[in-house]
């Protein structure tokens, strides 16, 4: 009985392109802004965790540590997809409430190159565009065409997506883009996949965010005043499903994460304040609004026609400008979304602040799959 | 199939396609003994209910069901585009992934649900020892079921 888990300082960089930095170079920046922010230093931390695709075998967390202090601690390497960095979350979080540590470190991080993710290589022959596509907004093309199949979703509908996400953050200047796309301009933008088109399809970003958990006690010590509860975390992968070996299921595994936020933290999609997913193409975000309760059975397609999930709305949906538009660098993606959650939890979100946010959600999806939520709180008054 | 079957015999592009020297190629599947879950290819363990034997082998449909696509514009270098990547149930199990060729790459064109036939042809890409491959393809299926090739 360690009792509750508590974000004390989080924060991320600017997304956008940094070629002439390292990896370790990015995460150490962004771990060391979440310090400041928790007024910490490194030596009080006690573990790390650490989330990195694109150098998964290389040690990322300790190369971390030699940029902003060797002290000795435990570092744990993550790679789950992009839902890399709302595990190494979780694994902090899970330390702390079993009792291990008082202060960890989680910090995702990512350096990205341009164009198409996906695609596979057989042995012999490479199969991308002979046995269909495994090209990322293919992918999830195929599963809002399901959608589309099952409730009628229009590519207008899809297409609103963007035009709101892209909306969203002229108001974040730590998003990659700050610009307005009207709706012709998402649907008349180059096709990628139908549905998806360019604007429909997340940025490829490098970026990093990290953030410092601490136990209620180091919490009451240090103080509450701009802490974050964390009032749930869960993690899943997908169950078995007849066509899940040929299409990998980003449904059920986001259902089942999201029932048992839900249940832990004894609350429902109704009482919250707003939520960040995992909007990787404009399709996935109304799969999700089903997904996590927030809207009925098929109407999602409504729901972003009537701007309920727009700033101002009944639930607002990504105001951060999701990965469509803020970016999405994998491995730092977890941690970002959680890090606009606790912004307006704490009040501190400017412009784009969801009036008295009390609770937040955020949710990612790694292909694959794997699927994160967290429920957070809002502590002081 | 005659025009597949040049001076050598082509090699499969997927693990589970056969080609048996005097008759049609055919796609093989796995059926569970015990919870009748059935999956593309060979595999020992039952991923559904996890049975550890009792995996019986199958002959794949080669008639199905169009349940997904995209239609994809955008691939990778030396990938011919347009084409339509299509998720099709086939009859008595197993789902697969693949080309949907001989209709029109056109939302308008292509329904949920529509009959399809898995057909076989040339990969029409070789490997780096210039070996050719033999694949498999969807094509709508005609109102009488004909198999025609
Ligand atoms: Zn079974």
């Amino acid at each position: 009985m360690s009792g509750d888990v508590y974000v004390l300082g989080i924060d991320m960089m600017k997304f956008g392109r940094y070629p002439e930095q390292t990896v370790p170079e990015l995460g150490g920046q962004a771990a060391l802004m979440a310090l400041d922010d928790a007024g910490l230093t490194i030596d009080q931390v006690q573990a790390l965790y650490c989330a990195n695709l694109g150098q998964a075998n290389a040690m990322v967390g300790q190369r971390i540590l030699r940029e902003i202090g060797q002290t000795g601690i435990p570092v744990v390497n993550c790679a789950n997809a992009c839902a890399a960095g709302a595990t190494a979350f979780r694994e902090a979080w899970i330390s702390v409430k079993a009792g291990l540590y008082d202060i960890v470190l989680a910090v995702g991080v990512e350096q990205m190159g341009r164009g198409l993710l996906g695609g596979n290589r057989a042995d012999g022959i490479s199969t991308e565009g002979l046995l269909g596509s495994a090209t990322m907004p293919a992918v999830f093309a195929e599963a809002g065409m399901e959608h589309a199949r099952k409730h009628g979703t229009t590519f207008e509908q899809f297409a609103r997506v963007s035009v709101k996400n892209h909306h969203h953050s002229t108001l974040n200047d730590r998003a990659m883009y700050q610009l307005e796309t009207p709706l012709d301009t998402v649907m008349g933008a180059e096709m990628i996949a139908y549905p998806n088109t360019k604007l429909m399809c997340s940025v490829n970003v490098d970026g990093a965010a990290a953030a410092v958990l601490v136990s209620e006690r180091k919490a009451k010590q240090l103080g509450m005043k701009r802490a974050v509860r964390v009032r749930a975390s869960a993690l899943t992968s997908d169950p078995w499903q007849e066509r899940d070996l040929v299409m990998a299921d980003v449904n059920t595994c986001t259902r089942n994460a999201a029932t048992q936020a839900y249940e832990a933290a004894s609350v429902g999609p109704e009482d919250l304040d707003l939520v960040e997913l995992h909007d990787c193409f404009a399709t996935a975000e109304l799969l999700h609004y089903e997904n996590l309760g927030l809207c009925p059975e098929g109407e999602a397609g409504a729901m972003i026609e009537s701007d309920a999930t727009a700033l101002g709305g009944r639930i607002p949906v990504n105001v951060s400008g999701g990965l469509l538009s803020k970016g999405h660098p994998l491995g730092a993606t977890g941690i970002a979304n959680i890090y606009e959650i606790a912004t307006h939890l704490r009040g501190e979100a400017g412009k784009r602040q969801v009036a008295g946010a009390r609770l937040g959600l955020t949710h990612v999806l790694g292909l694959g799959s794997a699927c994160a939520v967290h429920v957070l709180e809002r502590v002081s008054p | 199939m005659s025009d597949v079957r040049t001076a050598t015999v082509p090699r499969p592009a997927v693990p589970y396609l056969r080609i048996p020297p005097d008759a049609d190629p055919y796609l093989v599947g796995t059926v569970c003994s015990r919870c009748a879950a059935t999956f593309v290819g060979a595999r020992k363990v039952c991923s559904r209910c996890g049975a550890r034997g009792g995996m019986g082998t199958m002959a794949l449909s080669n008639e199905g069901t169009l349940h997904t696509y995209s239609i994809v514009y955008r691939s990778f270098p030396g990938v011919s585009v347009p084409f339509v990547s299509a998720v099709v149930d086939l009859e008595g199990g197993g789902c697969l992934k693949g080309n949907l060729i001989n209709v029109k790459p056109d939302p308008r064109e292509i329904t949920f649900g529509m009959p399809v036939e898995v057909v076989f042809r040339d990969a029409g890409r070789r490997d780096a020892d210039g070996n050719a491959y033999l694949s498999y393809f969807f094509q709508p299926r005609t109102a009488g079921g004909g198999q025609a090739r």
